[in-house]
This record gives structure tokens, sequence and C-alpha cells, in this order.
């Protein structure tokens, strides 16, 4: 497909419940460094995708190789360990904890030291996770309740805990959604830069389409499951397919969010 | 081959009675999402109001028409229960709803001896099915027969109700999805109230249906919620059609379970319900059920490990209670002593409710095992206490990692009913295997070593003991196993998305737990000088969820502050009325309703309160350098 190295490779997902195709035949590949996003209406199947790549979901037939190891079948809690960071569309964090515990109890996991009875979590990688906080620009926040957090903030919280473990791939489902216009790009750009520095494949979905073609290097456009349309923002955004199928009129990418 | 056949009848018989006041649950959680602990004594009044009216009211009519009219008349009750208590509680956590139905259970108990006395009823036969058939050269009561046929028929009413009835149909859909329901213009408040009504009729109709067949007790009620907890949790909550099929597949295990093992039938009941467990977590007929709820409103601030005042003040309080034996009497050490040992068994149970959100309704199997293990390995093997002591707890340590192993397959009220099931599994062993246990009279004269003997110097090993214990849980909760623990219970979702194994952490703790309550246990052997089935009890179970409940569930010192003052009350209460299990439902029903937070709770929302305005704008301005280094 290209000659960029691989970091992950899906080929043929397929997946259905009861006589509703969610997903099929769906292949593509994500190279390190590479921002790619994944499109769709709702119900096109962007969050099902995501869930049979950590393994959250098992895939009905179909392989997921992330770095020449086949990953398919594999529990979420063992897809991260190989290196996969994730973010959720309605975010999942520790609400009777601080912001810095959360990130705390991932650098705990991360360092297997889950089963550590006797030393204080008090004491246990503060500066990383202050550092991983100060990634996300929440270094303000580390000592507040999470529970009291903006929901915008749970989202930027949720991008420093996928970061802990170090990730070769993150895996992000709406990251922006329920943030302010400013908060977005400003998440974007940061995802953006981490991306770069540090060689980590992003994937995330999203309804912005500003985000989307801002910040993408390359965009997968999903309708009723199966994919359409593929390539950098401009090919997709002069496709006529996915302006037929997906847009309807051609006018809304470019300003205007498409509130599908 | 007769006797085979006869035994198979006499077990649908039981299945009867079983599936109506299993279906009853059933019904009512599929539409309230409550488990109605109080079921169980549903049953049971419905047997004694039965009993009753089958006495005044002669002839045939008044026979039948006798164990209509008590059905009807304690589902009237039930549905006053309903207005008055549950629907303050639908919000809650299952917990708190598991605790207020096991509290009207406790009082139900004590009210019918009040009324009928402690003593076992014998209802008439019922007219018409007095005799006996003869099949297959045994002979079969008719009234058995008369159970067989009604089993299916309420079966097939039930299912006419469901699939032809405007009520029936509401009720289907609220159970698929109540806020639609509610969102299509549905009066759920009625709906509920005659769900529950109609639940609480179907027990007490099974009750009912009983006297002629079993004497009327009243024990009747934890035998039966036992037993229907088992069906349902292998039939699938919320599955009519489960139940009836639990419900014959219990009922044929305990009467062929009787032929294999007579000692120990109910194992059999345990092996097959764990199978199921396995191969289907959510029963045979059930769907898995949504995340369980969390406790909104309950928490105070996120958990801190004692500040340096705390922690001077808490060995002050060490010291002043090691300082007990020089003003107090002998009477007052033993009951600190007994206090100190409930404050261990309430922080092990805190530790895996609290902290791990798996609230056990059968902890104290773990404390009767730790009870048990020192009593073998004193009498039997004549070892020295501080062996026993050391070594006893590993006895509760094995039945946590066994029992545990299933349990937390399973969460929320599942969770709940399993553990409940487990404990009484292990109460059926001590009471059942007389040669090892020694049965109802359980094992006597342990007694201390003369190095512990004497109520001071018992009093300040159990104080040292419990001392150690709750440090110990405490560091465990603050350290990187307590925050995975914490995790697992905040978010399965997330923990399993950040590589933590959840169900090895979850088990973990339940070993811990149950180790500590064996230590607990092990000290109460001492203490008491025996152990007998009792210290493996639903009440003591209970009385531990009482305790950190009392004290604060979503907190960290609850379950030692709730320990002291639910023992210290519990103890004058008994010595000051006969009628102490109407009080404690009383009590544990008026905590449910009106402070859920529990002492040390609201003492910390009094505490944030007050120092609210000045806390917020400290915070805020602590944040500015940080940010800035």
């Amino acid at each position: 497909m290209s000659e960029a190295p691989r970091l992950l490779f899906v080929e043929g997902l397929n997946k259905s419940y009861g006589g509703v195709h969610a997903v099929r035949n769906v292949s593509f590949s994500v190279a390190p460094g590479e921002i790619l996003a994944l499109i769709g209406p709702n119900g096109a199947g962007k969050t099902t995708c995501f869930n049979m790549l950590n393994g959250q979901t098992p895939a009905d037939s179909g392989r997921v190789v992330l770095r020449g190891q086949d990953i398919s079948g594999k529990q979420p809690r063992e897809v991260w360990r190989l290196g996969v960071g994730r973010t959720f569309q309605i975010t999942a964090t520790y609400s009777s904890m601080t912001v810095r515990e959360n990130v705390q109890v991932a650098l705990i996991s991360f360092q297997s030291k889950l089963f550590s009875m006797l030393n204080a979590t008090q004491r246990f990688a503060n500066d990383e996770a202050d550092r991983l906080l100060g990634l996300v620009g929440m270094e303000g926040y580390a000592a507040r309740p999470c529970g009291e957090l903006a929901y915008g903030d749970l989202k930027r919280l949720e991008l420093a805990i996928a970061l802990a473990n170090d990730p070769k791939l993150l895996l992000m489902d709406e990251p922006t959604a329920g943030m302010a216009p400013r908060e977005r790009v400003e998440l974007m750009r940061l995802t953006a830069q981490i991306a770069r520095e540090k060689e980590i494949g992003v994937l995330f979905t999203e309804h912005d389409m500003d985000v989307v073609f801002e910040h993408a290097d390359r965009i997968i456009v999903l309708n009723r499951g199966a994919i359409i349309s593929e390539g950098s923002p401009d090919q997709v955004r002069n496709d006529p397919q996915v302006k037929a199928v997906y847009l309807g009129d051609g006018l809304v990418f470019g300003h205007a969010e498409a509130h599908a | 081959m007769g006797f085979y056949i006869v035994q198979f009848l006499t077990g649908l018989a039981s299945a009867s009675a079983l599936f109506l006041v299993a279906s009853g649950l059933s019904i009512i959680f599929g539409v309230t999402r409550i488990v109605n602990f109080a079921h169980g004594a549903f049953y049971m009044l419905g047997a004694y109001v039965a009993f009753t009216l089958t006495e005044r009211l002669s002839g045939a009519f008044g026979f039948w028409g006798g164990i209509v009219l008590a059905a009807l008349a304690v589902a009237i009750i039930g549905v006053l229960v309903e207005m008055l208590l549950l629907r303050r509680i639908y919000s809650s956590p299952e917990l708190f709803q598991l605790l207020a139905t096991f509290g009207l259970t406790l009082m139900v108990e004590d009210l019918v001896v009040l009324i009928w006395g402690p003593d076992d009823l014998l209802g008439r036969r019922a007219p018409g099915f007095r005799g006996a058939v003869e099949m297959f050269g045994q002979n079969v009561p008719s009234y058995d027969l008369f159970m067989i046929v009604l089993g299916p028929v309420v079966l097939g009413i039930l299912w006419l109700l469901f699939h032809r009835t405007r009520w029936g149909i509401l009720v289907r859909a609220a159970t698929q999805d109540r806020d639609m329901v509610a969102a299509l213009g549905v009066n759920q408040k009625w709906l509920f109230t005659s769900v529950f009504g109609a639940g609480v009729f179907l027990a007490a109709l099974g009750g009912a249906l009983q006297i002629p067949r079993d004497a009327v007790h009243h024990a009747l009620d934890l035998r039966i919620i036992v037993e229907v907890f088992v069906v349902v949790v292998i039939g699938g909550l919320g599955s009519i059609t489960g139940a009836f099929v639990a419900a014959v597949l219990v009922a044929e295990l305990n009467a062929f379970g009787i032929l294999v093992f007579p000692k120990i039938s109910i194992i059999l009941v345990f092996l097959v319900m764990a199978v199921v467990l396995i191969v289907r977590p959510w029963g045979l007929f059930g769907k898995p059920e949504a995340a369980a709820r969390k406790t909104p409103g309950l928490s105070v601030r996120p958990w801190q490990p004692l500040s340096q005042n705390e922690r001077i003040a808490f060995a002050v309080g060490v010291v002043l209670a090691a300082l007990l034996p020089l003003i107090a009497g002998n009477y007052a050490l033993a009951v600190g002593a007994e206090i100190a040992i409930f404050v261990i068994f309430a922080a092990s149970l805190h530790f895996l409710m609290s902290v791990g959100g798996l609230a056990s309704f059968g902890h104290a199997a773990y404390f009767g095992l730790g009870a048990y293990g020192v009593a073998f390995l004193a009498k039997i093997a004549g070892l020295p206490m501080i062996v026993c002591l050391a070594l006893g707890p590993l006895l509760g340590l094995f039945g946590a990692a066994i029992f545990g192993f299933f349990a937390i397959q399973l969460s929320g009220v599942y969770f709940a009913m399993l553990t409940l099931a487990f404990a009484q599994i292990v109460w059926s062993i001590a009471f059942q295997w007389v040669p090892v246990t020694g049965g109802d009279n359980g094992i006597l004269s342990i007694w201390p070593e003369t190095w512990a003997a004497g109520p001071a110097r018992f009093y300040w090993l159990s104080l040292a003991v419990a001392v150690a214990v709750v440090g110990l849980l405490r560091v465990i909760v603050f350290s990187p196993f307590g925050y995975a623990l914490r995790g697992t219970r905040d978010s399965l979702l997330r923990s399993e998305s950040i590589g933590i194994d959840a169900k090895r952490i979850q088990w973990t703790a339940f070993v811990i737990a149950g180790t500590a309550a064996g230590i607990g246990g092990s000290l109460f052997a001492y203490l008491k000088g025996s152990v007998f089935p009792d210290n493996i009890g639903i009440g003591l179970s209970v009385d531990a969820l009482v305790m950190v409940l009392l004290g604060g569930v979503e907190t960290v010192s609850g379950a030692v502050v709730g320990a002291i003052v639910f023992k210290a009350l519990s103890i004058w209460l008994v010595s000051q009325t006969d009628w102490s299990k109407l009080i404690l439902g009383g009590v544990i029903v008026l905590i449910v309703v009106a402070f859920p937070k529990g002492i040390v709770g609201m003492i910390e929302t009094w505490r944030a309160r007050s120092d609210a305005p000045s806390s917020k704008s400290a915070a805020l301005a602590a944040s500015q350098p940080e940010g800035a280094e």
C-alpha cells in the first residue's frame, strides 16, 4: 500500500450484530508518526472498528497486526501492553481519585507494580505523572478530584493516561467531542506534535470536519461499515463518492461542522 | 425404580413452591431492578397468615379461600412497603436496597414471633388432598400431585398475563427499558407498585401453599431466600422461564442429592451452580446486567492517607484503649475484646466492599472458617495457641480463594447473592457434618493459654491484632494494589484499557479480605471458647455490612468507627430487650433512607463544608505556583 514501514496493519475486518453488518471487509494501515482519521456518519462503524482494534469487541473475521505481531483476539489489556493507548468517546476515568492519581494508576500498571502492597502510591512516580499532565497542559489540576473536572479536561486527562505506557499507537475515539472550539484545535495540535516527535501513529474518529481536515495526514471514509474512500484530505475532499454518499452537498466541507 | 420415580415427583412438588417464590423475585427485579431480600419474609408471612385464616375459616372453601386471602393480604402489605420505603431508594446503590429489604426481613422475623409465638405451627391438611395415591408400589401424597400440576399452571397464567394483557406488555417493556417506558407516558410509580404487589403475592402464595406440607416457623424466610437466590442465579434474574427450569433443577438436585450425599446434599447444588456460572455467568436464561450504579452523592472527597495530626490522634486512641484494663472490669474487657475482633471483621469487609466495590453478603463464611480452623487445630491436632492463631485463618484464606474465584466472575447483585449462597453452603456443612464439626453442638472448650488467658491479656491481644490488621489493610488501600483495586471499582473499562487484569486484582482482594476475616474469627473462637455454625450465619454477615454502612461506605475509616458503635450498641441492646432484631432492622432501614453517608461520611461532609470557602481559594492559589514549576 505504502512504502513507509507499517505500524498497524488491518486486513479484512468484519463484524455483524444479528443481521446488521456493522463493519465489512475493512482493511487499512497506519505508519509511525502518521495521523489517520476515520470518519463517517453515525452508525458507519467507526467505534466498532476501534473496539475491534484493541480487543474490546471480538471481530467475526479479519486480522489486526501490530508491528508484525498478530494481535487479533487479544484482550484489551494485552493489546495495551504491546503499546496501544486508547481514549474513549465517553470518557472513562477513576472518579474517586485525583487527576494525578489517575495517571499514576496507569504508570503503576505500566511498570508492573499492580501487586505492590506495602508502598505508598503517594510517592509513586509523581514526577512522571506530572510530566504527562504537563504534556497535555494540566499540571495545575494534579491535585483536583477527577470527579470535578469539566468534560474537556477529562478528555485531556485521558490523553495523558493514554501516553503513560509510551505507546506506539494511539486510538482516540472522538477526542474533541464536548470541547470548546479553541480547546479542540489545541488538543489536536498537541496530539499531532507529540505524535510527530515520538513517532506515534494516531488513529482517530471525529465528527468535527475542521479538526479532521486540519490535522489528519490521511483520511478513511466509512459508510455503512465499508470503506468508500481513502486518501489525503484533498483527495477525500474532492471525491465525488464521498460528496454523494456521505455529505450530500460538498459545501459543508471546509467551513462548517458536519453535525452528522 | 419406583422409589426413584416417587423421589422425582417429590422433587417436582417442591419445585412448584420454589418456582412461585423465585418468579415473584424475578418479576420484581426485572422491572424495579431491586433484589428483594424481604421476599423470604413475605413467603413466611404468607404461611403464617394462611395458617391463621385456614384455622378460622371452615370447610373446603375456608381452606382454599384462606390461602388466597392470605396471599392477597400479604400483597397489600407489600404494596405499602413499596410505597413507603422502596420508592425512596429506587435510585440508591444496590447495596442499600439489599440492606433495606434485609432490615425488613429482620423486623418481620421478630414480628411473627411477637404475633404467633416462637413454636412451630402445624397447619391443616388441604381438603380433597388429604390422602395418598399409590404409584409404583409407593405412597405419594395427593397434595404433592396437586403442587406438581400447580407449577406449570402458574407458569401458563403468568405467560398469558405478560403476553395478553396491557399491564403485562408494559411490564415486559419496562423490563427491557424502563426509561423508554417512562418517556412514553406510562405512570412508572404505579407500574412499579403493581409489579411489586404481584411479586409479593406470588411469594406469599408459595408460603401459604406450603402449610399442608411443612410446619410454619420463624426461620422459614432465610431458608427459602437462599434457595431462591440459588434458583435465580442459575435461571437468570428477570426470566420467568429461567426461574421455572432452575427451580425444577434445584429441587431435583436436592431430592436426589440426599440419596447420594445424605450429609452434605447441598454440595451438589453448589457444583451445578458453579458450572452454570462458568459457562453462562448470567444464568441459563438471563441477560448480562448493565454496570452497577455508582454511589452518587456519597463520596466526600478523594481518599487521603492520614495527616500528621490524624496519626497522632489515632495513636492516642490506641494508647487510651490499651489503658482500659486499668479502669474496666472483666465484663467490660470481654466486650472490648469482642469489639476489637469485630473491628477486624468490619475492616476486612470494608476492604472488599468500599475499596473493591464488591459487596459481599456472605463475609461471615471466612470469619467462621477462621474460627473453625482454630478449633480443628486446637482440639484435633492439639497445637499450641500461637500456632493455631497463625494457621487458623488459612482456612478462611482457602475458602476465600475457592469461593472468591467464582464470585468475582460476577458483579453487583449477582455477586451479593452468590456470596450469600456460598456462606450458606459453608454454614450447612458446619451444621450437617456432625462427626467433624459437631453440628449444632459446635466445638467446645477452646481456651487461650496462660499468656493470653484472663480478660486483660486477651483484650490486649485482640487490640494488638486489630491495630495490626487495620493498619496493614490501610497501608494496602493506599498502595499501588489498593489504587488498582479502587480503579476496577471506578471504571472497569478504563482498567482493562490500561493493562489491568481486573479479575486477578479482585480475586486477590477477596483472598486478602477473607484471610483478614479469618484472623478475626480465630480470635473469636478463643474469646468465646467455642465455635458454632452461627459464626458463619447470615446474621453475622449482615452485621458486618451494617457496621461498614453505619461508619460510612465511602470513607476509609468508616468500618472501624462503625464496628465500635454498632457492636457496643447491639451488645447493650441485647441485654435490654428481647426484640433486638426488630430494633436492628429498623435502624438499618433508617440509616439507608436517612443517613446513607454514615457517621464518618457525615463528619467529613461537615468538615468539608466548614472549610470549603477557605480551601477553595487555597487550592486555586496552590495550583498556580505548582503550574509554574
